[in-house]
């Protein structure tokens, strides 16, 4: 996996709560069997005016310049800015990995649902929540200058900004470490492997009905 | 004797599941059964193969498609050649690592939340995981359930496990008895109505209370399914002797030798008197009323005889651009009785209410009637092969035939739209699914989360009413 230490980028202001990951990732690109592509599609019902599909080439479609993403300011922005509880609905990891793919490495809200929380951690994609007042602060800055560099620093666990503030975030112990080193979870859990197998052996002696 | 701490049922299946414990609040946790569908698991048995890697226990696994499969004329294929490849690598990647799969004809085929209850795949006290957010539904029967995203797919594959904090636990207790017309559907969304979409966030939950108990195991499903819409990962209910009852003599069940000794643990999962809950909710039943949502999330939701809510009245600014948002995209108009609302379609199935008892309440509305001129497509589409099959042995399928409904082949269909089955932009849909997010059932469709009852009788008048007077 990528590790995630520090970034210091542009942030794309996203003032909606409950966004989805249907909004994120519409269904249409769950079809793909495939990890990655999917960033030209992310917040496509928003992002486009005319609908689209895994074949229809992106470039072809019209984009909605209302939409906060086609704003040229906001180019090559790493860090999106949202309200209370971002990626809410199913448990696609598309909608991770298509953040990931557009060229986000991070996302500050108020609030996550549960499920697209711990998603971000398998993907090196770092989830900070932040006080509302926090989070409306980000988006001030933001609003009043585009081009405003936030910082995310992962081992201080702190979000500093152009003025200088410094708003700190917690963040599980074990979530930190994987993605500060880069950490295969798979690979971890095996070096358990005997743990699991003694689990199983009781539990067959206990539920043998489960193993049955 | 030291008398042991009071513990809830959460803390019982968590408890009974600790392979190793990191002392941080995360524990690595022992999954028993892992349910597998076609959109969630390609990358996952891809990772597998990448790093050489196997499953860890075939026998958990069990794997069917669903969520692209077509409704109609099965015989003929798949036409879309890009939901072809989805089930077929699901095939290839079940034939490569020897993972048990009901194929598209075979009658077993359904939607994995209602597959695996029916095939006695989800027992009490299990933990059940897959690659899908609604997989809370198996909470019904006192399972610690819970919806993965891919790569814990792939570690619950590799491992048999998943590394879990523990959640807060929180009691939302439904007391009293709800009216008649009232359904497990109108409470889950009654419940969310109260609490928010977000309510739920970081808890497990527990229903409990006279009304949850008198749920049958299929309403009980409908309550549980859609605990990820309040924002809870997982929905509990105690088991009782109901619960017993539905999983005897399913294929997967016990078998007579272990089957007193099951029945005997399974006893036991019930929160001990006394045991401290994080948070408790207690709702009055008798206050539930028919739910109909009238915006884009499921929380936007209220009783049937109410009026769509005006913006101007919130407080809040975040909520009220919220509700603006929601109310120009339904194409709705604030203080608008909610029985004035027509509708262009119907749907009725989804892993929320597309079971036999669901099937059954919509067939007794429509039962001589005719769907309404102005609404065009009313379809059923039953939540399993099995269902399928029963209802057609009960004679429901003719019901809707000849009141003009459409009578399907099992899968999600119309409640996400992966497949053929869809609202045009701007067309609004009395729909028993889940989620009536933007664009879920087809782009700019309009959905409307209510109960099949509720959904069957919108079809006849053409608009929404009150099912307990219709
Ligand atoms: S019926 Fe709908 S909510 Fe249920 S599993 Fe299928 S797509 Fe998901």
């Amino acid at each position: 996996m990528r590790a995630f230490t520090q970034l210091t980028a542009k942030a794309l202001p996203l003032d909606r709560p409950n966004v989805d990951t249907d909004a994120i990732i519409p269904k249409q690109y769950l079809k793909s069997i495939k990890r990655t592509g999917f960033g030209p599609f992310l917040f496509d019902d928003w992002r486009y005016l005319d609908p689209g599909t895994l074949d229809i080439d992106p470039a072809t479609r019209r984009p909605n310049p209302d939409f906060v993403l086609n704003d040229p300011r906001h180019a090559g922005a790493q860090i999106l800015l949202a309200r209370d509880n971002f990626g809410c609905g199913s448990s696609r990891e598309h909608a991770v990995w298509a953040m990931d793919d557009y060229g986000l490495r991070a996302v500050i809200a108020p609030s996550f649902a549960d499920i697209f929380f711990s998603n971000c951690f398998k993907n090196g994609f770092l989830p900070v929540a932040l006080a509302e007042d926090q989070v409306q602060a980000l988006f001030d800055v933001v609003n009043a200058d585009a081009s405003a560099e936030i910082t995310l620093d992962l081992p201080a666990q702190q979000v500093r900004l152009p003025d200088g503030r410094r708003f700190g975030f917690d963040i599980n112990p074990h979530h930190k470490h994987n993605l500060i080193e880069g950490l295969d979870e798979i690979g971890l859990t095996l070096q358990n492997a005997d743990a699991i197998k003694a689990y199983e052996a009781q539990r067959q002696q206990q539920a043998p009905w489960l193993f049955a | 004797m030291p008398t042991q701490t009071p513990q809830t049922l959460y803390d019982k299946v968590w408890n009974a599941h600790v392979v190793t414990d990191a002392g941080d609040g995360s524990a690595l946790i022992y999954i028993d059964r892992h349910l597998v569908h076609e959109v969630t698991s390609p990358q996952a048995f891809d990772g597998l193969r990448i790093n050489g890697r196997k499953p860890w226990r075939l026998a958990a696994n069990l794997a069917v498609p669903d969520h692209n499969v077509p409704t109609v004329n099965r015989a003929g294929g798949i036409a879309d050649p890009i939901s072809r490849a989805q089930l077929d690598a699901l095939d290839s990647n079940c034939a490569e690592f020897g993972i048990t799969k009901f194929d598209l004809m075979d009658v077993r085929q359904g939607i994995v939340h209602v597959m695996g209850p029916e095939q006695g795949a989800t027992l009490p006290g299990m933990t059940v995981v897959c690659g899908d957010s609604h997989t809370s539904t198996h909470g019904a029967f006192g399972a610690l359930a819970f919806g993965i995203g891919t790569s814990e797919v792939e570690h619950a594959l590799a491992t048999q496990t998943l590394v879990l904090k523990k959640a807060k636990s929180m009691l939302i207790r439904v007391n009293g008895h709800v009216g008649p017309g009232v359904t497990g559907k109108d409470i889950t969304l009654a419940i969310i109505g109260r609490l928010g979409t977000a309510g739920g966030t970081g808890f497990v939950v527990e229903y409990a209370g006279e009304a949850i108990e008198d749920l049958s195991m299929e309403g009980r499903m409908t309550l549980c399914n859609m605990a990820i819409e309040g924002g809870a990962r997982a929905g509990l209910v105690a088991v009782d002797d109901k619960t017993i009852a539905y999983v005897k003599g399913r294929p997967f069940a016990p078998k007579a030798v272990h089957w007193d000794a099951a029945v005997a643990y399974w006893k036991t999962l019930k929160s001990d008197p006394g045991a401290v809950f994080d948070k408790v909710i207690e709702i009055d039943a008798a206050e539930i009323a028919p739910q109909v949502t009238w915006g884009t999330s499921p929380e936007m939701v209220g009783p049937v005889t109410a009026r769509v809510p005006d913006p101007a009245t919130a407080t809040d600014p975040v909520k009220r651009s919220g509700m603006e948002k929601a109310l120009a995209y339904m194409g709705l108009t604030a203080n608008t009785p909610i029985e004035q609302i027509r509708i262009d379609k119907v749907f009725i199935g989804s892993c929320t209410n597309s079971r036999i008892e669901d099937l059954r309440a919509a067939a007794q509305v429509v039962k001589g009637r005719k769907k309404a001129d102005s609404v065009m497509l009313a379809m059923v589409v039953p939540g399993s092969g099995l269902v399928k099959q029963q209802a057609e042995a009960e004679g429901l399928d003719r019901i809707f035939l000849e009141a003009g409904f459409e009578w399907r082949e099992p899968g999600c269909s119309m409640c996400l739209a992966m497949n053929a089955d869809r609202l045009e932009p701007g067309e609004r849909c009395a729909s028993t699914s889940n989620r009536n997010f933007e664009g879920r059932q087809g782009q700019g469709g309009r959905t409307h989360l209510v109960s099949p009852a509720m959904a069957a009788a919108a079809g006849i008048a053409g608009h929404f009413v009150d099912v307990r007077s219709f």
